[in-house]
């Protein structure tokens, strides 16, 4: 009677014990991953907090005014971000503009023609162009792109195009058009990547189809494959322009320097970013910082903006239906 | 229009090939034993090396490594395992959008966290940068990696009466070992070529340092901004040799964290 009251006992608290270290270990381990994944979602809101805090004394000063200001003036103090988005929009367009057909066009290939033998080594090199950091484009572009720009890329222009504003102007080689090619070369890789991706997502049924109503490959790419997977092709794009905006270091070795805006792309400019990374720790007094971490917030909403719409547009070609190819 | 696609795909490797090639070529005509064992020379001296950025930039990725990665595959295991799907879905949401800031942005918020704290630039604020950089790549890189493993697996051990949390320490995590290996390995190529968060974090150091918190550090990106858009022919043909060190590390990485994974198959 006793010794079967003691087991009774001894095996309802070992049950417990055991029930407890059960819970506790689980809602532990939820607290310590939960405490990881939650960082994620803390850092973004705090990164955007700081950059409201220190961008206060600029934005209580210029107010609205900073996003048009065409002055940017730091002996008279005055602040004005016009020509730095000026610069951020056009090269990144620039950018865009010769990086979208030469993207797509590799993306068809690698996805649509190449032999297979062909396509996994030809998508690795090309994702390889994402890998080299942005600073040895930079120095590339210094000593390689811009004598060439300067000679013969701006002045054949300048010679038969000269009376366009755009191509006007003394060839510098530093300038818009130097960043607007860096930024394409640098943006290519991951446009292809992602719209090679998309691709691939299309059915093969699809195709078939098309193929069997007895279109020709190109009608069958063009009519077919692009138009189901339109919305990933243009989030491809605006990843790559969300990269092109915020790019740093190459951009700042080859724009040069200006704070005025210009018509013409062979002029130096300024984007938000090279300004911040040319100018922050020359920034002496508190308005300065002030400004250019306005700036900074300037550039993270603009690329946030891109970025977000377009992972809303992958994500929905990568949910709908049909069957993944590879 | 077929044709043009080839020509694009081709014109693109063109690319990649024109830039390896001059960083190769240029880049290696100039690296010699003293470029590794050398502290910079004044400006303009020809000579030097650069070994204290090789060591600042391998000290700062390593610390930047050590907290972005366990924060990282933490994320990737609060998403992939334990939180709900609506929470998943903002969490994934807000890491693929982080990876989209400008690092110019992550620079500039952790100069007014650490460094106008701290009262100086320092390894440890230019290792956190690289680490809120690393973070997001890590987090959404071991997502994927988790989901691969076969959920028999997981169900096997938790009908034997295991825990959740033994589960996934030694069941899920060690099967997705190789893949959480490569997103760590991407995630550490990427910090390793970043410039823009160590301008004024890491601010760069013309001597010899491994001080964590008290004084900046070079590294070897900053390096190759400074001499590259320097005036002199001798930083110059440093700048390209350290491009060419930088270069064959990061491709060296990522070719060893694909080699990796596609030898699972």
């Amino acid at each position: 009677m006793q010794t079967a009251r003691s087991e009774s006992v001894s095996v309802a608290a070992s049950l417990l014990r055991s029930w407890r270290r059960i819970r506790i270990g689980d809602a532990l381990f939820r607290l310590v991953v939960a405490t990881f994944g939650l960082s994620v979602l803390v850092l973004a809101a705090l990164m955007v907090w700081q950059l409201f805090f220190e961008s206060h004394e600029s934005i209580s000063t210029f107010g609205w005014g900073f996003l048009t200001g065409t002055k940017w003036d730091p002996v008279s103090r005055v602040f004005g971000a016009a020509p730095a988005i000026y610069g951020t929009l056009v090269s990144s367009l620039i950018a865009i503009f010769l990086a979208v057909p030469v993207s797509l066009g590799a993306a068809i290939y690698l996805s649509e023609m190449a032999p297979p033998w062909l396509r996994h080594p030809a998508s690795f090199l090309v994702e390889s162009l994402a890998a080299i950091p942005s600073v040895v484009f930079g120095l590339w572009g210094i000593y390689v792109l811009i004598p060439w720009i300067r000679h013969p890329v701006e002045t054949s222009l300048g010679g038969h195009l000269s009376f366009l504003p755009l191509f006007s102007g003394p060839p510098f080689g530093v300038g818009m058009l130097a960043a607007g090619v860096i930024l394409a070369i640098m943006i290519l890789p991951i446009i292809t990547a992602i719209a090679r991706d998309s691709l691939l997502a299309v059915p093969s049924s699809q195709r078939e189809a098309m193929l069997a109503l007895g279109a020709t490959k190109w009608e069958m790419i063009s009519r077919a494959v692009l138009q189901y997977c339109r919305s990933g092709l243009v989030g491809a794009v605006l990843l790559g322009l969300g990269r092109a905006l915020g790019e740093t270091m190459a951009v700042t070795m080859v724009i040069g320097k200006t704070y005025d805006i210009n018509t013409s792309l062979f002029a130096p400019a300024s984007t938000a970013a090279s300004q911040i990374a040319s100018e922050f720790s020359e920034a002496s007094f508190r308005l300065y910082t002030s400004a250019l971490m306005e700036l900074g917030l300037i550039l993270l909403g603009i690329t946030l903006l891109v970025n977000v719409a377009a992972r809303l547009l992958v994500w929905r070609i990568a949910r709908s239906p049909g069957e993944i190819v590879e | 229009m077929l044709g043009l696609c080839a020509t694009s795909a081709f014109l693109a490797i063109g690319v990649l090939a024109l830039i390896l090639g001059y960083v190769l070529f240029n880049g290696i005509s100039y690296i010699n034993f003293d470029f590794f064992t050398q502290l910079p020379k004044p400006a303009g001296e020809s000579g030097g090396g650069v070994s204290n950025a090789i060591a600042g930039s391998l000290l700062t990725v390593g610390i930047a490594a050590a907290i972005g990665i366990p924060f990282g595959i933490g994320a990737g295991v609060f998403v992939a395992e334990m939180a709900g799907p609506r929470l998943a879905a903002v969490v994934r949401f807000t890491a693929d959008v982080l990876t989209g800031v400008p690092s110019i942005v992550v620079g500039i918020v952790v100069y007014s966290w650490l460094v106008l704290k701290m009262g100086h630039f320092s390894a440890l604020a230019a290792a956190v940068a690289l680490a809120i950089i690393m973070l997001p790549i890590m987090a959404r890189s071991s997502e994927e990696m988790l989901k691969l493993v076969p959920q028999s697996q997981r169900e096997a051990a938790l009908a034997l009466g295991v825990t959740r949390w033994r589960t996934i320490l030694s069941v899920v995590i060690p099967a997705a070992r190789r893949g959480l290996i490569t997103g760590g390995l991407l995630a550490v190529a990427r910090a390793a070529g970043e410039t823009a968060p160590l301008l004024f974090t890491a601010l760069g150091n013309q001597f010899w340092s491994l001080s964590i918190a008290g004084k900046p550090i070079d590294a070897l990106p900053l390096r190759i901004y400074q001499y590259g858009t320097g005036p002199y022919n001798s930083q110059h043909e440093q700048a390209w040799a350290a491009a060419f060190v930088l270069v064959t590390v990061v491709f060296c990485i990522s070719l060893a964290s694909r080699l990796l994974l596609t030898r699972r198959g």
